[in-house]
């Protein structure tokens, strides 16, 4: 009894320290689009937007054999900034890559966080989503002018809802809208809602006037009747909804929501273009294209530089947003 | 009958090997995960998500719904044996279930606990098949005011588990009021409490409040006094429910769903709020008052049974709304729109089999977990004849590795130590750390509600009383309030008369 202690202690030792790289071990030659110990971070909970993203885009990368083993793990906290505190301290690490979004950037201001996506290396936008202004099929609103009339009379009578905090996506997207309309967005009585679940109910119930969230968190209430939808808020209609764009509306907005990922600050040029490489073989599988398909997200493929100028302008888009607002 | 001839089909679907093994892998994996302080049923389901990607959807769904019950099993076990919560809707079943632990009676205590899920859950399901397009109507009608009115209910009825001492008790739902409010205000990102840190903003994790209350201001308060009272075994006791236990507690078991099905269905309201409710019911209704905080068996079995039926009255608002109730439903929609199946009105009609197979699974899965669970509970009663520093440094290891799981953040353990210091310096001056929990789950909800309807309503105090459904609740509340003084007056009338 007295010897099988200390063995079985080391045994487990052993099996601790060494089982791990050996399960994780053997992926293979670094070459091509292959980066061994590749980690891919979530700056959200699992099951979140970004997680999905992120956990999809992994799976898909290892279906189509451009490498091996990526590890997806959940850093949450402060609407992404957490994450985004870290990915910037690991200054020059070319083996690590975080998912985010608009989200991020919104966050980033509205908690005054120390570092921003300017500290980080753009690799890609992957997928974009548009808003959708919609009411309950109760409502008295059958379009977005007699809405907006309405709006324009009495704004703090007609609450808003989104499915995201001060900053994020669906605060913007009705803020723009009311600009657009010739409305204060401080006189806007925006209600936060805790994501598109807990907002669906208000609006089917009738508690806000009208509620702006991602065209897929509403699709089958939308087929169901459930739900009227008023109007689109990106540059283009959507196939599957028969709904006007704001700007045909006459509203001069263009918002649309989309996802990407970033890598850390200080990568050499090479570290770069292997990040940007494995992404943009991912985009080309018939992995992820079927994903595409099957989430229902749009494709909006932008990489490297064009994306990092992307993030600066949709910046100063939410700094002036949340400047007017006195945020 | 069309449901139940569609349910038969779905006991069909369910009761196929393949799928009657995700079941039991399910349940398995989600009494485990109860079991463990800190992993709860969300974060089990996310983590499985990508493992399940390959796996016909039925199969998924059935393993997920047999851990999110699994889970409502399991949780209360270390509750009522170690007074260590595994999740925030277990925190009830350590009132009167751990004093029953300590007086040798833990094995009925568990049974009362898995006998009540089981009869919960049974129950839950049958109304989902009776009731699931009704009651999602009527979910959606409930609005912020209403909810603020459940929340004043919640916060009186509250006061009937202060314990003996009203002001410790009230000091204690103090502390957990303040523990609620770090983070970033939700209705406008204002930072509070949070000294500037980020991993503050979203505020303390009731998880970790709950643990280290409990699980690590227990043990350090154990340890504090092993040297006095050296380790005298708790006796494990007899293992079966008596006759007397069984009268006692039947009516519990039935009353539980009635209050926890309606709790799990509307958009926010949970597994925990219903379990508070449910244990100041029956302390109000039952016929052995003095038993109660030595070890009521009705305080274990009427709130579990409300735990296990707002699981299943969540499953309602996410299969017939694609409305997720709580983190795991909201999980499951996500898993749900990863096969590109979207929950929701058309769900029922558009995917027929997977529906009523998953409910049928339910029913099976209840089945499974009352097998595992019944013939285990003395087994896990006797988890107490551990030696008592074993026990405890089991018990602090899995405390920290649930707290690091809820974030994977080092700042989770610095605060859990802090929160478990709190929890020790309550025990040792006399407050009792239950209200402190429950003040950490219903302070900020309660405030972003009332908030919510005030902004719904542009600032007018009206808002909060103009719904038929509030004015009902705030009379009922003010019924409770005012029934001792009515009694009184009655009585003096009448012996007057």
């Amino acid at each position: 009894m007295r010897l099988s202690t200390p063995l079985a202690l080391f045994g487990a030792a052993v099996l601790v320290l060494v089982g791990p790289p050996l399960l994780t071990a053997g992926g293979g030659a670094e070459t091509g689009t292959q980066i061994p110990g590749l980690r891919f971070m979530v700056p959200n909970t699992p099951g979140g937007g970004y997680d999905i993203t992120a956990r999809t885009a992994a799976k898909n990368a290892e279906d189509a054999e451009l490498t091996h083993n990526i590890e997806v793990f959940n850093l949450p906290g402060a609407g992404g900034t957490v994450g985004l505190s870290r990915l910037v301290s690991e200054h020059g690490n070319g083996k690590l890559a975080m998912s985010m979004g608009l989200g991020v950037v919104g966050a980033v201001r509205s908690n005054d966080a120390p570092k921003t996506l300017a500290d980080t290396t753009p690799i890609a936008r992957l997928t974009e989503e548009q808003d959708v202004v919609v009411v309950s099929k109760d409502s008295p609103y059958k379009s977005v002018d007699q809405l907006v009339d309405a709006w324009k009379a009495n704004p703090g009578k007609l609450p808003v809802g989104g499915g995201s905090s001060p900053g994020g996506p669906d605060h913007l997207a009705p803020m723009l809208m009311a600009k657009a309309a010739g409305i204060a967005p401080k006189d806007v009585n925006y209600v936060p809602f805790d994501g598109g679940g807990e907002l669906l109910a208000s609006i089917l119930g009738d508690k806000v006037a009208f509620g702006v969230s991602g065209v897929g968190e509403y699709l089958d209430q939308i087929k169901a009747g459930e739900l009227r939808v008023l109007a689109v808020t990106g540059p283009e209609r959507v196939d599957e909804l028969d709904a006007p764009t704001l700007k045909e509306s006459g509203y001069d907005v263009d918002f649309t929501n989309w996802r990407g990922i970033v890598a850390p600050p200080g990568l050499s040029e090479a570290e770069r273009d292997k990040l940007v490489r494995l992404v943009e073989e991912l985009h080309d599988s018939p992995e992820w294209q079927k994903s595409l398909r099957t989430n229902g997200w749009d494709d909006a493929f932008l990489t490297g530089t064009e994306f990092g100028e992307f993030l600066d302008a949709q910046d100063e888009r939410v700094v002036s947003v949340l400047k007017e607002l006195g945020l | 009958m069309d449901a139940l001839n569609s349910l038969m089909d779905g006991f069909g679907t369910a009761l196929t090997p393949v799928n009657l093994l995700w079941a039991a892998l399910g349940v398995l994996l989600g009494t485990a995960i109860g079991v463990l302080p800190g992993i709860g049923p969300a974060m089990a389901v996310a983590l499985l998500l990508p493992v399940t990607y390959g796996l016909e959807p039925i199969g998924a769904f059935i393993m997920f719904a047999g851990i999110y019950y699994g889970a409502m099993f399991g949780g209360s076990t270390t509750s009522i044996l170690l007074n260590t919560p595994g999740e925030s809707a277990a925190v009830v079943a350590a009132m009167e279930g751990n004093p029953m632990a300590k007086a040798g009676r833990g094995a009925q205590a568990l049974a009362a606990a898995a006998i009540g899920h089981f009869a919960g859950g049974l129950i839950g399901t049958v109304l989902l098949v009776a009731l699931a397009p009704t009651v999602a109507d009527l979910a959606v009608d409930i609005g912020a005011p209403d909810y603020f009115a459940i929340m004043v209910l919640a916060f009186i009825a509250v006061t009937s588990v202060l314990g003996s001492s009203r002001i410790r008790g009230l000091a204690s739902l103090l502390i957990g009021l303040t523990l609620g409010l770090v983070g970033l205000d939700q209705m406008t990102g204002q930072q509070r409490l949070t000294f500037g840190s980020l991993q503050l903003a979203d505020g303390i994790d009731v998880v970790i409040v709950a643990v280290g209350l409990f699980a690590i201001g227990e043990a350090l308060w154990v340890a504090a006094h092993l040297r006095r009272s050296p380790g005298r075994p708790i006796p494990v006791g007899r293992p079966w429910l008596g006759r007397d236990d069984v009268r006692r507690t039947w009516k519990s078991w039935l009353r539980g769903p009635l209050i926890g099905f309606p709790f799990g269905a509307i958009p926010a309201g949970g597994a925990e709020i219903p379990t508070f409710l449910s244990y100041a019911t029956e302390k109000r209704l039952s016929k052995h008052p003095d038993d109660w905080g030595k070890g009521a068996i009705e305080g274990v079995a009427g709130p579990e049974s409300a735990a296990s039926a707002s699981a299943a009255g969540t499953l309602v608002s996410m299969l017939t709304l694609g409305l997720p109730t709580t983190a795991v439903a909201a999980v499951m929609l996500a898993a749900f729109q990863q096969y590109g199946i979207q929950p929701g009105p058309l769900l029922f009609e558009r995917e027929p089999d997977l529906v009523w197979g998953l409910i049928a699974s339910l029913f099976v899965g209840m089945v499974l977990l009352l097998a595992l669970n019944l013939p285990l509970a003395p087994v896990w009663a006797k988890l107490l004849r551990i030696p008592r520093p074993y026990l405890y440094a089991g018990i602090l290891f899995f405390a920290a590795v649930g707290a690091y799981a809820v974030g994977g953040e080092v700042i989770d353990l610095v605060i859990l130590l802090i929160i478990g210091l709190i929890g020790f310096g309550m025990r040792r001056y006399g407050l009792p750390v239950l209200p402190a929990v429950i003040g950490v789950i219903l302070g900020p909800n309660a405030e972003q509600q009332l908030r919510r309807a005030l902004q719904i309503s542009d600032g007018s105090v009206s808002g909060l009383v103009d719904t038929p459904f509030a004015v009902t609740v705030y009379a009922v509340t003010a019924l409770l309030l005012l029934w001792p003084l009515l009694r009184k007056v009655v009585t003096r009338v009448r012996a007057r008369a």
